[in-house]
């Protein structure tokens, strides 16, 4: 039986427990899939499981607090869970996760970039390691790894690392270890060039906050600080310095936290490269805590928690 | 009808070097990886052939405007005597918004029965607007979430543009919509466009072809509103929504705003913002009450507003000019169309409609 098949007789088979499922489904166009709120054996017929699985399904488990609520995760997705259980936002008893080996999914943008636009497509398909896209009248062969989205590259967790029902041949790791080649040529810019770079990218950010929204982990939502009126922490304006701030708080809230499941990024519809300030604050995190989000369960945040003596930073030798 | 004109397309550039002088040009372009409106400049190349990221509603609803500065001037006598100083803000500057699309230029026909009409007249909205001016590409070609046809336009629709590009072999066909257009095209970079304007009436016709059939929205105020009080019909349809602002800010015809003051020490400003009605904040009352507490209840508002309060106010015009950027560049690819034809499918049972209004629940 093949992977999808698999998993829609094994959500099938728990549907009766619980009041829905989450997974993926055909959206607007064949390129685009989109959330699916599976309640009957209707809906499950509708799964879809791929490289077009781009959205992280956990972004949805804190505002279903109290309901039974099934989950179907890819690797990274999986980490998300982890981390929320990690946090009490979730409960694991009101949660049955299904997870399967993700061998990568696309990135819009790059497949953007090779097409001009992703305004008319009208066929895609999986062929070996191939994405074929057919837009207006013209089909184009993509290389899956070309277009996969950069975390799926250093994707060392492609198979959940939590799951109650897991289906498919385990794969093995991308890479050994993340050594944040990415984060480290772009430090290796002056001050002066980074700078100019955030301000050029966040200029047109039109403060529309899917970022937030997408992120599993950015649970303040409706009480946000970046929209709070009283106190007045951020300023309305469309300008680069509040939208900056907005940025920066984001990043520090979830340094630590942050699983790199890239939805902040992916989420922006102006295509701003967010992902890459969440990643210089893991790097940071683990060199000093030596410490990576959503991995154990039982762990505990290191910005979360307090030791006298951090084992990594040398407090008393300065 | 004036007379039609054709523009080069290597005198392109040339044109657009006339036309920004004394005003701002807006055109779409590149930015990252996405297209937004932005002041054309010498060197800057318009991106014509695809829509725009954003719509270029900014040009007359700026996402934050200065309403007024303040200042708090403390008498010298009295130290505890403050007199507040106001300052109005400059006028807006003339602009032209250039290569937008049929659906940009319509969205402030939406504004404009808010913004302009006989019960209410803002002035900061109007004085932008009549600074602004519109020359419009009709569309080539539709995308997968093109659906103007089906809020009663279309893909050559010349309401609230001054004047219509059509993009023909070697250069586009330029006809004068409005006195301002007409004023826009007395260039002498413009010839008679002679035989051209039969190919551009082919270019627009093949358009109207390109788009799937349109679904049928008669009939979406009233399914709508009987759908008002079944909140399980929203909670289902808005399952997937995140509650972000993407499709508000990037649609031609949101109109929300909030108003904030803006101060540090003894000065700031009022300012007028973007709102949205997908954000918890936007109808927060200040006793702590929420009345749309839940995003089920924010994507009823949405959908609500553009497809049938608005309508049922406004002669039956629907709020939506179909440019389909809010399916585009949802995050999770939440379909507006869908959820319109969702309520409309949903018709009231007869047990249902023999109710009075709001007697559920
Ligand atoms: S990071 Fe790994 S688990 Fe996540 S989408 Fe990429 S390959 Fe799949
Ligand atoms: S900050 Fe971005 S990458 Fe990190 S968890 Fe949130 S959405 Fe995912
Ligand atoms: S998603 Fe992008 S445009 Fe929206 S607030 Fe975040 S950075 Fe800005
Ligand atoms: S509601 Fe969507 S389709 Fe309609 S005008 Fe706004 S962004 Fe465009």
């Amino acid at each position: 039986m093949s992977v999808i098949d698999e998993l829609k007789s094994a959500i099938k088979a728990k549907l009766s427990e619980l009041d829905l499922v989450i997974g993926w489904g055909p959206g607007f166009d064949p390129l685009h899939a989109t959330p699916l709120f599976m309640r009957c054996e209707k809906d499950v017929d509708k799964l879809l499981w791929g490289p077009l699985n781009v959205h992280n399904p956990a972004t949805y488990l804190p505002g279903l607090k109290g309901k039974k609520v099934g989950v179907v995760v890819k690797g990274c997705d999986s980490r998300s869970v982890i981390e929320l259980l990690q946090e009490k936002l979730v409960k694991r008893e009101e949660l049955v996760i299904f997870g399967a080996p993700c061998a990568g999914v696309i990135d819009m943008g790059k497949v953007r970039r090779a097409l001009g636009d992703l305004d008319k497509v009208n066929a895609v398909s999986i062929e070996g390691d191939n994405v074929v896209v057919t837009a207006g009248g013209k089909q184009h062969t993509l290389p899956l790894a070309e277009v996969a989205a950069d975390k799926c590259g250093r994707c060392r967790y492609h198979n959940a690392l939590i799951s109650d029902v897991f289906v498919g041949e385990h794969l093995p790791p991308s890479v050994e270890q993340d050594d944040y080649a990415d984060v480290e040529a772009f430090e290796s810019q002056s001050l002066e060039e980074r700078n100019a770079y955030w301000k050029r990218e966040m200029q047109r950010c039109i403060r529309c906050y899917a970022c937030r929204n997408a992120c599993p982990l950015c649970v303040c939502r409706d009480h946000c600080i970046a929209q709070s009126r009283d106190p007045h922490w951020i300023g309305q304006g469309d300008n680069v310095g509040d939208k900056w701030m907005f940025q920066m708080i984001h990043a520090q809230h979830l340094a630590g936290r942050c699983t790199e499941c890239g939805e902040c990024q992916r989420a922006c519809p102006v295509g701003i490269p967010l992902l890459a300030l969440k990643r210089k604050l893991n790097k940071e995190i683990k060199e000093l805590f030596d410490y990576e989000a959503g991995v154990d369960p039982n762990a505990c945040p290191p910005l979360q928690s307090f030791k006298v003596e951090e084992e990594h930073i040398n407090e008393r030798g300065w | 009808m004036a007379q039609a004109k054709f523009l080069k397309e290597a005198d392109l550039a040339a044109w657009l070097g006339e036309l920004a002088k004394g005003r701002k040009v807006l055109v779409p372009q590149k930015d990252g990886d996405a297209v937004v409106f932005k002041p054309w400049h010498e060197g800057v190349k318009p991106v014509l052939d695809r829509q725009a990221t954003e719509s270029p509603k900014k040009a007359v609803f700026p996402a934050s405007e200065k309403l007024f500065r303040f200042s708090y001037i403390k008498d010298p006598e009295n130290p505890g005597k403050v007199r507040v100083e106001l300052e109005e803000p400059e006028k807006p500057e003339p602009a032209l918004v250039f290569g937008g699309r049929p659906c940009d230029a319509r969205g402030f026909l939406i504004f404009d029965r808010v913004y302009d009409s006989p019960k209410t007249r803002d002035s900061y909205y109007v004085a932008r607007r009549e600074a602004t001016a519109f020359v419009t590409l009709a569309c080539p070609e539709a995308s997968n979430t093109c659906f103007c046809h089906a809020v009663g336009s279309g893909p050559a629709d010349t309401a609230g543009s001054d004047a219509l590009m059509t993009p023909v072999e070697g250069g586009y066909v330029l006809e004068a919509i409005s006195p301002k257009g007409e004023e826009l095209l007395k260039s002498p970079l413009l010839s008679d466009a002679g035989d051209k304007l039969a190919q551009a009436e082919r270019v627009k016709a093949q358009a109207v072809e390109s788009l799937p059939p349109a679904p049928d929205f008669a009939g979406s105020p009233e399914a709508l509103m009987a759908r008002f009080d079944d909140m399980g019909f929203w909670e289902n349809a808005s399952a997937k929504c995140i509650s972000c602002g993407a499709c508000t800010y990037l649609c031609p015809t949101c109109y929300c705003f909030s108003i904030t003051d803006e101060e540090s020490g003894m000065k700031g400003v009022r300012m007028r913002s973007w709102d949205n009605c997908m954000s918890y904040q936007f109808t927060l009352e200040a006793s702590g009450h929420n009345p749309r507490p839940t995003k089920a209840h924010r994507l009823k508002n949405r959908v609500g507003h553009k497809f049938s309060y608005y309508p049922l106010i406004h002669k039956g015009a629907i709020a939506c000019c179909g440019c389909g950027r809010c399916i585009k560049s949802c995050p999770v690819s939440v379909d507006i169309r869908e959820i319109v034809t969702m309520a409309i499918e949903a018709a009231p049972t007869a047990e249902e409609s023999a109710q009075p209004q709001g007697a559920k629940q």
